[in-house]
């Protein structure tokens, strides 16, 4: 149970046989990802054809490498500009509700925080279709009433980034809440003594003491819109973000060029990632 | 004056939140459920209604498929707890220091990788031509090439495999703030493994178990890509039923219906895993 | 020989990665007496404490409890119940569950569970309090549940680990008398850890100074007081002012020490073969030392010197005065006695020490 309590060696040694399984449980899909995007075949299963980098680099069909296959750049653009508005409004808005939630008292708060916390809980197919049937419904009413066109409210980027939005604020607002409660209020009166203004307090010392929070919130935010499908898949338009172009290519089968940009992906989130939690550790408490 | 402008500050702040909630969160919602409601008589005709509920519990397939869905998601959340749980106790109480973190860390990195990918790892495993089939004919255990994918047990694995971290990481919280010695006084006073794991380690890790429950169980049944592509075509999940409703069938009515009670069924597990372990939705979730 | 003792350690040994935390110790404790194990924090008293209970094993040697060696047996299946230094009572059961908790692993029928549970806190002075929760008791109340948890189940040693620590001073000098109580009503065998030597000189029967994984010395609380075994029992047990010097003289038990602020100090000898040119140390207890306003000459006031009062720290009956020598500018610590004579002794003022030379006691260095 514990190092300092005796216990027979054949149990000790099948619990770290199954810890051992469970890694590599979890290592194995994205080792064999990582490992098939250089098989020097067209499909991205066994035989082992041979070491290639050309589902990186290639430029002839059907050999075509993630720096030459258009439709998967221009969507890696798509998830780019989408992650950038959402991680950029949850950040912001977020930021406001730590302060709302930390700071003010006020009735029917601990109604708004369960209100803030429902996005957790919805699932997010639920969420991408909830938008979709208002957005068109308001588009609707609009379009007859004014005679205008109001695509913005059509399924298209507007309504993806809205959508992994209404999520991700949650978490957002979670991780500086929680940063911002251990900020020390004696700091901020100190600097009205010394002659502040109120705005001039926050931005001056409370804002650079969240910063690690905020900071982490938008990475998070980042790597939670390239990854999200659930919601994306219910609001996507024409052009679309980077995993619902993936998921088209794997259920029409597809060559190891989605390895390849697995790879990439992996790679990508996973120094996000440790770059987050390592700014976090060094700057933050 | 000066409360004059904190008031005013106080409405700044809230603007932003009442918006996002009202309308991204509730009036959608609200909306949603009036679409439910609402029968198609004609061209842009409309009557108010429980028909498209009623299609819901007279057509088999859509009730099989939701029952289907919800009791492969509790199964999954299942499994999900008791392999999940050693690996948190492991972590949290048998590991010190940097091995502590580096197990924790080599967790953490496989979910910062879209689903898709994880998805198509599983899909490269289980196929007929896949490594798993592979490795078994050349071990000799089977004669010729295997399918593994395109059934329930595939969809097990995949749907454990993305939702393992949301468990692991409440649970291996809550072990952490175990103090060892209540442990340890436990065996002093002639306890014994099992014991002690009934009456002090599970009762201590209850928050962190129901959280990572909720949470698995709301992931498993919202869950849309792992059923689709690791159960294939014949593969029956709500999610999916909700997708042809919307976007191939253009039948907003019956897929707003079929939503709400997807809706319905998450909250109210939700809301029973709260009550039953005495928990409430502000100390599991809002961690 | 009477009953065998409750507790017997054989050159009990425990070797860590890069060192040796308890090295070759062997102490009886017969039964139904209160034994301290006193040492600094890091002395191995703690390593000791869980070999008995059954978290550790040891590296070599032998553990009995009641003539039964324990090598090999569980901590669930020793009869020993520990006191844990944050008690570890578990905050997920009641107070009722949590003394019951020992009881429901044996198998004991759920209504003399009850029956036991409710006399054993009737003896610890808090009954009927059962259903209550852990964090509603105060921490003497805490206290009192987690040594009942134990006695319930009748240990033949309870092992107590500093578990006063975490109360506040005057709540710890109360449970010193308390558990001391407690102990003469259970008459079972308490083993009781410390590092806080009043803990131990109050309560205890016996004592043994731990320091460096080796006992120094075992006795009672008047033995180690008043017959220090070595300069590291003098010098952690009780209050004792410390000279170093050189052996000029060796006069049957008697020893002179010259210091090399070249002063001649006189002192009784612990130990054999001290010889002249071997460096040592003299220790004289603060309440050893007499105070006199005016020059003490003659054999009956040997180790007589001039001082300087550096300060007075008034104190009640425990009062004190530094005084310093005005050669070499060392101070020592002297009782300041409450009587009418020194009442008004004040800051600069010149008075005249001395000590009876059996008081002292000198330990030769390399001997300890």
């Amino acid at each position: 149970m514990i190092p300092t309590v005796p216990q027979s060696t054949a149990l000790k040694w099948s619990y770290r046989a199954y810890v051992t399984l469970f890694f590599v449980y979890l290592a194995l899909p994205l080792t064999v990802v990582c490992v098939f995007a250089f098989n020097d075949s067209v499909f991205p299963s066994l035989p082992w054809e041979g070491f290639t980098w050309a589902w990186f680099f290639g430029t002839e069909a059907p050999f075509i490498g993630v720096f030459h296959e258009r439709s998967i750049l221009r969507s890696i653009g798509v998830s780019a500009f989408v992650a950038v508005w959402v991680a950029g409004l949850a950040v912001a808005v977020g930021t406001c509700n730590a302060f709302l939630f930390v700071r003010h008292d006020f009735r029917g708060k601990g109604f708004l925080y369960i209100l803030m916390l429902l996005p957790l809980i919805i699932p997010g197919v639920i969420l991408g279709i909830s938008i979709l049937v208002f957005a068109s419904s308001v588009a609707n009413t609009l379009e007859d009433a004014t005679g205008l066109w109001f695509d913005g409210l059509r399924p298209g980027l507007i309504l993806v980034i809205l959508g992994q939005f209404s999520f991700i604020t949650t978490f957002a607002t979670l991780v500086i809440s929680a940063r911002l409660q251990k900020f020390d209020p004696s700091l901020e009166e100190a600097a009205l003594n010394l002659g502040a203004t109120k705005w001039g307090a926050v931005r001056q010392i409370t804002l650079p003491f969240l910063m690690p929070a905020i900071i982490g919130a938008g990475v998070v935010a980042v790597l939670m819109s390239f990854e999200n499908f659930n919601t994306t898949l219910m609001l996507v338009g024409s052009e679309s973000p980077l995993t619902i172009t993936m998921f088209d290519k794997l259920k029409h089968g597809s060559t190891p060029v989605l390895n390849a940009v697995s790879l990439l992906l992996i790679i990508g989130s996973a120094a996000l990632g440790l770059l987050s939690l390592i700014f976090q550790r060094t700057k933050g408490g | 004056m000066g409360s004059d402008r904190s008031k005013l500050g106080f409405y700044l702040l809230l603007a932003p939140l009442l918006l996002w909630l009202v309308t991204l969160i509730i009036l959608p919602h609200i909306g949603l459920f009036a679409v439910s409601i609402s029968e198609k008589v004609g061209v842009r005709e409309y009557e108010t209604g429980l028909g498209n509920y009623a299609v819901f519990f007279n057509e088999p397939l859509y009730w099989r498929t939701f029952a289907r869905t919800a009791f492969m998601s509790i199964s999954t959340t299942v499994l999900t707890l008791l392999l999940g749980f050693p690996i948190a106790y492991y972590i949290a109480k048998l590991t010190r220091g940097r091995t502590k973190t580096t197990l924790f860390l080599m967790c953490l990195i496989p979910f910062w990788v879209s689903e898709l990918v994880r998805t198509f790892g599983w899909m490269i495993l289980l196929r007929e031509t896949g490594v798993l089939s592979n490795f078994l004919q050349y071990t000799g255990v089977i004669g010729g090439p295997v399918e593994f994918l395109y059934n329930d047990g595939a969809i097990m694995v995949g749907l454990v495999y993305t939702s393992i971290l949301f468990m692991i990481v409440p649970l291996v919280t809550t072990l952490d703030s175990l103090d060892d010695s209540l442990i340890e006084a436990g065996y002093d006073l002639g306890g014994s493994g099992f014991s002690i794991l009934r009456e002090i380690v599970i009762p201590h890790a209850m928050p962190g178990i129901v959280s990572g429950c909720i949470v698995v169980f709301m992931l498993s049944l919202g869950n849309y890509l792992t059923p689709i592509l690791l159960g294939g075509k014949d593969s029956l999940w709500f999610t999916g039923l909700i997708y042809t409703q919307f976007i191939t069938r253009f039948n907003w009515e019956l897929g707003s219906a079929f939503g709400f009670l997807l809706l319905a069924l998450s909250s109210a597990v939700v809301f029973l895993g709260l009550k039953l372990s005495r928990q409430s939705l502000s100390n599991t979730m809002g961690r | 020989m009477t009953s065998p003792a409750d507790l017997v350690c054989r050159e009990l040994t425990k070797d860590f990665d890069n060192f040796r935390a308890v090295d070759q110790v062997s102490f009886e404790v017969p039964q139904g007496s209160f034994f301290s194990i006193l040492g600094p924090s890091g002395c191995g008293k703690t390593t000791l404490l869980r070999m008995i209970a059954g978290f550790q094993f040891p590296t070599s040697g032998d553990l009995l409890i009641k003539g039964n060696s324990m090598l090999g047996v569980g901590p669930n299946k020793r009869p020993v119940s520990m006191v844990f230094q944050h008690l570890a009572l578990f905050p997920m059961m009641s107070i009722g569950k949590n003394i019951g908790f020992g009881l429901r692993q044996r198998g004991v029928a759920a209504s003399e569970i009850k029956q036991r549970v409710g006399l054993v806190l009737e003896r610890v002075g808090l009954p009927g309090i059962e259903d209550r929760q852990v964090d509603q008791l105060s921490g003497g109340q805490k206290q009192r549940v987690a040594i009942a948890r134990c006695m319930v189940l009748e240990p033949d040693v309870l092992l107590l680990d500093e578990p006063l620590g975490a109360l506040d001073l005057k709540l710890r000098e109360h449970m010193k008398i308390e558990l001391k109580a407690l102990q003469a009503e259970f008459n079972t065998t308490f083993v009781y850890i410390t590092h806080d030597q009043s803990e131990a000189l109050v309560m205890s029967d016996n004592i043994v100074v731990m320091n460096k994984g080796r006992f120094d010395q075992i006795g009672t609380a008047k033995d180690l007081y008043y017959e220090p075994a070595n300069a590291f029992v003098a010098g952690f047990v009780g209050d004792a002012n410390r000279f170093e010097g050189k052996i000029t003289a060796v006069n049957g038990q008697i020893v002179t020490v010259q210091t090399e602020a070249g002063v001649s100090l006189h002192a009784q000898l612990t130990g054999q073969g001290a010889a002249v040119g071997q460096m040592a140390q003299i220790f004289v207890r603060p309440e050893a030392i007499e105070l006199s306003k005016t020059a003490l000459q003659g054999a009956d006031h040997s180790n007589a010197s001039e001082r300087i009062v550096d300060s007075v720290l008034f104190n009640g009956a425990n009062s004190l005065v530094i005084l310093r020598d005005p050669i070499s500018g060392e101070t020592i610590q002297v009782t300041l006695p409450q009587t009418g004579a020194f009442l008004g002794l004040g800051k600069g003022e010149t008075i005249y020490t001395s000590w009876n030379p059996a008081q002292a006691r000198c330990f030769v260095d390399g001997d300890a």
